[in-house]
């Protein structure tokens, strides 16, 4: 009975609009009506509030505008007997209450700061479990999950289940189909975050189960999170809220499971959410509302038992989810990669500096494998004792018809994630510098190193079933065997990374398109050639052919790159042509190699973006992890948000961290040498390549002219140490106008 | 003397009876006091006169001196050659072709002549003229705008965009506005409110209207003896008239008086006769223009006028309404429907009427006479409608004096109550109502603020909770059982899921049996309309308004189109539309308009085509071919519903979408295909 609902949920909106108005007047009685508001570290202030109604609260001040917006959108009441049109009002309420919300969060990071822990992770022995807004780092890094497709979507769990292992039946079950989970609010004092904890699972951003609050305020947290993703990678702009909340109905498949009973202000928050097209499903016996439209299938349903929760809700929600059935005796999926093995937990490890630990693909001929065989050579888990370590190495032979030398390093890359994918294990590193934990749980379960080489042949068939016809894995745990690997591996580094790094635009006819992002930013299309890698770091040209050949139709297409119409800021007749039919027409043409002219666009997937510095003659660039200030007046999460959206911006460019040092990198205004500041983070990072990349400009010492935050934050304060240490931007052609 | 007892003779020879003449319990109680009181009503001159059987068919000729020609088709019917002529050699095609769009000349002058005085009353409100009318919706205003070629925008000398000033903007409106009946070159502006394939139709067949007088005009001159003698060139100019009334003339009324009114939202009020109040002074409002009695509505509500009232001895006033005025200030202020065009005699029999103000069409000349039998003071106030009947009173409204008129009625209604006789007789039945739908308060409540949009209700067309959706609109006609084709053709609709939308008498025929109320879904309807009811909590029958409000209906079905995935067109949508007792010209121009916006329209009683087979056949199915609607005529209201249904059914099997729909569960790739 959908006029129950809105009777509550109306009634619920009243109810929080009315208790959010008494706290801000007494915040307004407490402090100054300019002190800052907002959460931390994030360009898109109060998130729901900026992105549907274009408001930015950044004051106590702010507050006021779009509290009144909740006050007047709060409907009359709903009568019991001929009663008015109440969908409309229903969902109005709905919004009037995560207003509210949004705003009550924001007064509780004002009054309380220290409420909510400021990390990806909790810090359970200090009993701080509840870890507030995502700021836009962790929103940037997981946001590209959703963006690829790796995590397909998000739970929002709100209140209590009836114990804890039937909380951990449910959320297990959604990261095992690799979705988000968000836990908000509380049943009689019971949240579903301390009922894992006693289940003993790990929670937080890295398991992809994320503890935002113990009030149903703040399950706001998930919505702004949903709706940052639109601004920052679908280039929904602000205020524009069709779009918003068409963008989330049609692309974020998120919904809400409500556990145990639902109150008015629960049902309010349930209408607001409707609002995006997001669904749900209770475990009590609430009134429903089935037909479809403003969601895709079912708005609210109710009596849904907890063993069916998981299927119901993404079926209601038309989400496809796929869980890896691989024949091992842990759980396996995306949902495990971030989780710790920590000293605690940890029965035995391998590499880490401890021992030596590699990992090495190879392509073998088709008669001397045998698909499916794994091979343990030495003493496996079940011959040592805790806290033993062992070396390793893993040795993977790949054969097939359309299998390429080429493609080894990116089958040898996928072994960190696939391993880490294993639930109880983890994996750290790559090549000849892995380290895995195993933990105690997994070996209670039966986990051995078979289980890798199972893990890998069937992740290997799963994945790139249209290259390869046969793995084999042997894994080498005598330290005779894994030095010799180790050996062998090193030389084929050496020769697989000068293959790489000699390669240049020049050689090939083909590049790349990537549209990997189009389910987010459906007018970006990022191109990619040997010389100019994909900009969220994660796509290389070699990464793309082979995604090609795994899959003709997908998102990595061949662009023929064709006649050469300006060689120095690398811009190519096929090139635009490709652009403008992927673009849908937005993007006429662009440039692979200038920041100054017509630059290349960004889906605000980048890794770094690079801004000019017109005072100091070159330019600045900053990663997505250094949340501070930066020369060029911005932090990274606002040049990304100025960025995003697949225009192009002169004056900016977004680009992997690994293009810095690669020789084409801004060519057409003066390469590499124009670096004036980096965050001294990425400096560390990438040192070795910038030393090498310097030699070969002629000026070794490059990476420590560079200034970063340490020496200035304005180009006012770093001028003089550029001038100080002869920065060779100084003396080249103005940047602009030259 | 004589003359007198032959009247009364023929009157007690034949009297209505009742249950034969309405469905409805309060208008039989009323039949029956009439005859008890001896008072004639349309209802007993329709036993007591026959409709003329060869005008019925549309072959009467009277369009010139020689005249008139009389062309009935034999009952046997024609076989071979038709050689059927009038003097002048006029076919039965061409008789009835120009009959019919004279017809439609007809109601398009009713319906523009309208639109043209309010159109006039909103120039001087926007030139500041008068002080009882005001822009009332900015955002209506500014909505508008655009479609007239008025910028709501303008650039300051640094080129920043500023709103403009409204004021500024209601002139514009309101100068366009006019231009649109005379203007001498161009076409009529918001012909591209329609989908655009629906435009480009019009424009291939050479019908899209220049102005709004002209094409009436021009149908008088093409119908004049001698000049336009082919039944297809004839109805090109038909059709084009039509469209200058739906997409002109009533969609300028309509939108001006929601500019000048308000945009009617839902509320909630009553229907029948028993909103008369026996103890308060009853003002009964009959016609068509609001212009007047939105003051009236106004004057009413004053304390002083209530207290003036309390010293009458009345409890207050009772304002009430008969036909499309009553719709018009329902729909903005609630004021509650005394009844149908059938019933504006029957308010006066009840003896409880102080006053009733009409103003124009659809006003029986017989409400003088009864008014005559009781104390009921009948004002007439347009200067185009007087009545010669020595008792009427006649109050010329004029914008500039709206406020001054309207006190000097509700007065005279007032101090009218004391004279009301002992005879009083109010039928208690009335039923609730929520009427004051349109095209934006259906938006906002198919999702609110945020998600307001037509697509929530094709997303239930599609999947099929929604079978389609039905205009059912029009008159009451004495020549059949009072509102029985009505109920009965909306019950079968909503009955089979399709959702209704309904203007005019159909509308306060629905109001009165109680299907404008959101409780009605779970007894009529089909489960799945019955859902989606529930779900919007709104009723299967969506009051729209009045007549002219017709072209609420025509922008809906835009939305509709516009909201995607239910074809390009309003002739791709499942849904059809119905006048089950048509009786004025202006039904013929409504319903003409609609097939030629591509809706399929049935229409009930009769049809003044059947004398003309070929021709007949010209609008029932050549017309589909060309703009994907055409005409029908059914008389059987279960047959004329299920017509209705099929036509719907055609339509969804073309769409593709007459299968149950499969859940399409989303992947990574599914989800990167989406259009931007």
């Amino acid at each position: 009975m959908s006029r129950l609902v809105a009777f509550a949920a109306i009634q619920g909106g009243y109810n929080i609009v009315s208790k959010v108005e008494g706290k801000y007047q007494r915040a307004l009685d407490t402090y100054d009506a300019d002190t800052q508001v907002g959460f931390p570290n994030t360009a898109y202030f109060l998130p729901v509030i900026y992105s549907l109604l274009g408001i930015k609260v950044e004051t106590l001040e702010d507050i006021k505008k779009p509290l009144e917006i909740a006050r007047k959108l709060l409907p009359p009441h709903v009568k019991g007997k001929h009663h008015l049109p109440y969908l409309g009002p229903l969902l109005d309420a709905g919004m009037a209450a995560l207003f509210a919300f949004e705003i009550e969060e924001a007064l509780r990071y004002l009054n309380d700061p220290d409420f909510y822990l400021h990390s990806e992770e909790i810090d359970e022995d200090a009993g701080k479990i509840w870890l507030g807004a995502a700021d836009d780092t962790v929103f940037r890094k997981r946001g590209v999950e959703f963006v690829d497709g790796s995590a397909p979507g998000f739970a929002a769990i709100v209140g209590a289940a009836p114990d804890a292992e039937t909380a951990k039946l449910i959320v297990e079950e959604y990261q095992r189909r690799s979705l988000y989970i968000f836990l908000a609010a509380n049943q009689n004092g019971t949240t579903v975050a301390e009922q894992l904890l006693e289940a003993g699972v790990q929670i937080g951003w890295n398991t992809r189960i994320v503890p935002f609050g113990p009030d149903i305020s703040s399950a706001i947290f998930a919505l702004g999170f949903a709706n940052r993703a639109a601004m920052a990678f679908g280039g929904v702009k602000p205020g524009d809220y069709k779009r918003m909340l068409h963008y989330n109905k049609d692309r974020i498949f998120a919904f809400v499971n409500a556990l145990g009973d639902v109150n008015a202000e629960w049902a309010a928050a349930a209408a607001g959410c409707v609002n995006w097209g997001f669904p749900t499903l209770a475990d009590t016996d609430i009134p429903e509302i089935l037909p479809t439209g403003i969601c895709t299938y079912e708005h609210v349903v109710a009596n849904v038992s907890h063993e069916e929760m998981v299927q119901k809700s993404v079926e209601i929600r038309g989400l496809k989810t796929t869980v890896s059935k691989i024949e091992i005796p842990c759980s396996f999926g995306p949902a495990y990669e971030g989780e710790r093995v920590r000293g605690d937990d940890l029965f035995m490890q391998m590499g880490g500096g401890k021992t030596q630990a590699t990992e090495l693909t190879k392509m073998a001929e088709m008669n001397d494998i045998e698909d499916g065989k794994v091979i343990v050579k030495g003493k496996d888990i079940g011959d040592i004792k805790a806290g033993d370590t062992l070396p390793l190495g893993v040795y993977v032979q790949v054969a097939g018809r359309e299998m390429q030398t080429d493609f080894e390093p990116i089958l040898e890359r996928q072994i960190h994630h696939l391993i880490n994918y294993i639930q109880g294990i983890m994996h750290i590193g790559q090549r000849d510098i892995a380290w895995i934990r195993v933990s105690k749980a997994a070996v209670e379960k039966g986990f051995t190193l078979k289980d890798i080489g199972v893990v890998l042949h069937a992740k290997f068939h799963q994945d790139f079933g249209k290259i390869l016809d046969k793995v084999q894995v042997t894994l080498m745990t005598e330290k005779k065997d894994v030095d010799e690997i180790t050996k062998r591996a090193r030389a084929e580094y050496k020769q697989r990374d000068e293959r790489v790094e000699n390669m240049t635009d020049e050689d090939v006819e083909i590049y790349y398109s990537c549209t990997l992002c189009q389910s987010f930013a459906p007018s970006h299309v990022c191109s990619v050639s040997p010389e100019r890698t994909g900009l969220c770091g994660a796509y290389n040209w070699m990464d793309c052919k082979a995604s090609f050949e795994i899959n003709p139709t997908g998102p990595n297409q061949p662009i023929e790159k064709g006649e050469c119409i300006d060689p120095v800021l690398g811009q190519w007749k096929g090139v635009n042509e490709f652009v403008y039919k992927a673009s849908r027409g937005n993007v006429t043409h662009y440039n692979f190699y200038s920041i100054v002219h017509d630059p290349m666009t960004t889906c605000g997937c980048c890794e770094c973006i690079a801004a000019l510095l017109p005072s100091c003659n070159g330019v600045m660039t900053v990663h997505r992890d250094y949340t501070g200030e930066t020369p060029c007046g911005m932090k990274f999460t606002t040049l990304a948000g100025v960025m995003g959206g697949g225009a192009s911006s002169p004056g900016f460019v977004g680009h992997s961290k690994f293009n810095i040092t690669q020789r084409k990198f801004i060519k057409g205004d003066g390469g590499l040498l124009r670096m004036v500041w980096m965050p001294k983070s990425l400096k560390d990072e990438i040192r070795d390549r910038v030393l090498k990349r310097g030699e070969e400009l002629g000026v070794p010492d490059l990476i420590d002219r560079i200034a970063d935050e340490t020496v200035g934050l304005t180009e006012e304060e770093i001028l003089p140490f550029l001038q100080e240490k002869d920065h060779p931007a100084l003396k080249m052609d103005p940047i602009i106008g030259g | 003397m004589a003359e007198e007892k032959k009247e009364k003779a023929a009157k007690t020879k034949k009297v209505a009876d009742p249950k034969a003449a309405s469905i409805d319990t309060a208008t039989q109680q009323m039949i029956s006091r009439a005859a008890e009181l001896d008072i004639d009503t349309i209802f007993d001159r329709a036993v007591s006169m026959k409709p003329c059987n060869i005008g019925n068919q549309g072959t009467c000729c009277k369009n010139c001196g020689m005249g008139p020609c009389r062309l009935p088709l034999p009952k046997s019917g024609i076989e071979g050659e038709d050689n059927r002529k009038g003097l002048c050699g006029a076919t039965a095609n061409t008789i009835a072709a120009r009959n019919f769009i004279r017809m439609i000349a007809g109601g398009a002058a009713a319906h523009s002549d309208h639109g043209r005085a309010v159109a006039e009353v909103f120039r001087s409100a926007a030139r500041k003229e008068t002080d009882a009318y005001k822009i009332k919706d900015i955002h209506k205003l500014l909505s508008i705008a655009p479609l007239l070629g008025v910028e709501i925008k303008v650039k300051d000398e640094e080129g920043n965009e500023l709103d403009r000033d409204i004021d500024e903007i209601a002139l514009e409106v309101a100068e366009a506005a006019m231009e649109e009946w005379g203007k001498p070159e161009g076409e009529l502006k918001y012909l591209k409110r329609a989908p655009e394939a629906l435009y480009e139709k019009w424009k291939k067949f050479g019908v899209l209207p220049r102005n709004i007088d002209r094409e009436i005009v021009e149908i008088m001159h093409r119908t004049h003896m001698g000049v336009d003698q082919d039944y297809k060139n004839l109805m090109k100019q038909g059709t084009r008239a039509a469209l200058a009334d739906g997409w002109g003339g009533s969609m300028l009324a309509t939108d001006l008086q929601d500019v000048l009114f308000g945009t009617p939202y839902p509320l909630q009020s009553e229907a029948n006769l028993g909103v008369l109040k026996e103890d308060h002074v009853n003002l009964v409002i009959h016609g068509h223009e609001p212009v007047l009695s939105e003051i009236i509505v106004a004057v009413a509500q004053r304390p002083e006028m209530v207290e003036y009232a309390n010293k009458k001895g009345a409890k207050g006033i009772q304002l009430s309404g008969i036909c499309c005025t009553a719709n018009e200030i329902l729909q903005r202020h609630g004021v509650p429907l005394c009844g149908t065009f059938l019933q504006q005699e029957l308010a006066i029999i009840t003896g409880a009427v102080d006053a009733m103000v009409v103003d124009i069409q659809c006003i029986f000349q017989n409400l003088a006479n009864v008014a005559k039998c009781f104390h009921t003071k009948l004002i007439t106030t347009h200067p185009i409608a007087k009545m010669e009947q020595d008792n009427v009173i006649h109050i010329e409204f004029d914008e500039h004096h709206a406020v001054e008129d309207a006190e000097r009625i509700v007065k005279m209604a007032i101090d009218n109550f004391e004279n009301r006789g002992s005879e009083v007789m109010i039928p208690r039945q009335k039923n609730v109502q929520v009427a004051g739908f349109g095209v934006e308060s259906i938006e906002y409540h198919l999702g609110g603020t945020f998600r307001g949009t037509y697509y929530t209700l094709n997303d239930n067309i599609i999947n099929g909770r929604i079978r389609g959706v039905a205009g059912v609109v029009g008159c009451n006609n004495a020549r059949t059982k009072h509102n029985e084709g009505h109920i009965e053709v909306v019950k079968e609709l909503i009955k089979n899921d399709v959702i209704v939308l309904t203007t005019g008498c159909n509308g306060i025929a629905c109001a009165m049996e109680g299907l404008l109320t959101p409780e009605t879904a779970g007894v009529y309807c089909g489960p799945g309309l019955a859902e989606v009811c529930e779900t919007v909590g709104i009723p299967p029958v969506l009051h729209l308004g009045s007549c002219v409000d017709n072209s609420r209906i025509l922008l809906a079905a835009t939305e509709v189109v516009k909201a995607g995935g239910l074809g390009k067109d309003i002739s791709d949508l499942p849904a059809a539309g119905s006048a089950p007792e048509w009786m004025s010209e202006k039904a013929i121009s409504i319903g003409h308009y609609f097939v030629a916006s591509g809706v399929y329209t049935v229409f009930g009683v009769t049809l003044p085509v059947s004398g003309a087979p070929v021709f007949q056949k010209y609008l029932f199915e050549e017309f589909e071919k060309m703009y994907g609607g055409m005409w029908d005529l059914e008389v059987d209201p279960i047959l004329h519903a299920r017509k209705m249904i099929a036509h719907i059914d055609k339509k969804r099997k073309a769409l593709g979408i007459d299968k149950a729909r499969d859940r399409v569960l989303m992947s990574m790739e599914d989800r990167m295909k989406l259009e931007a």
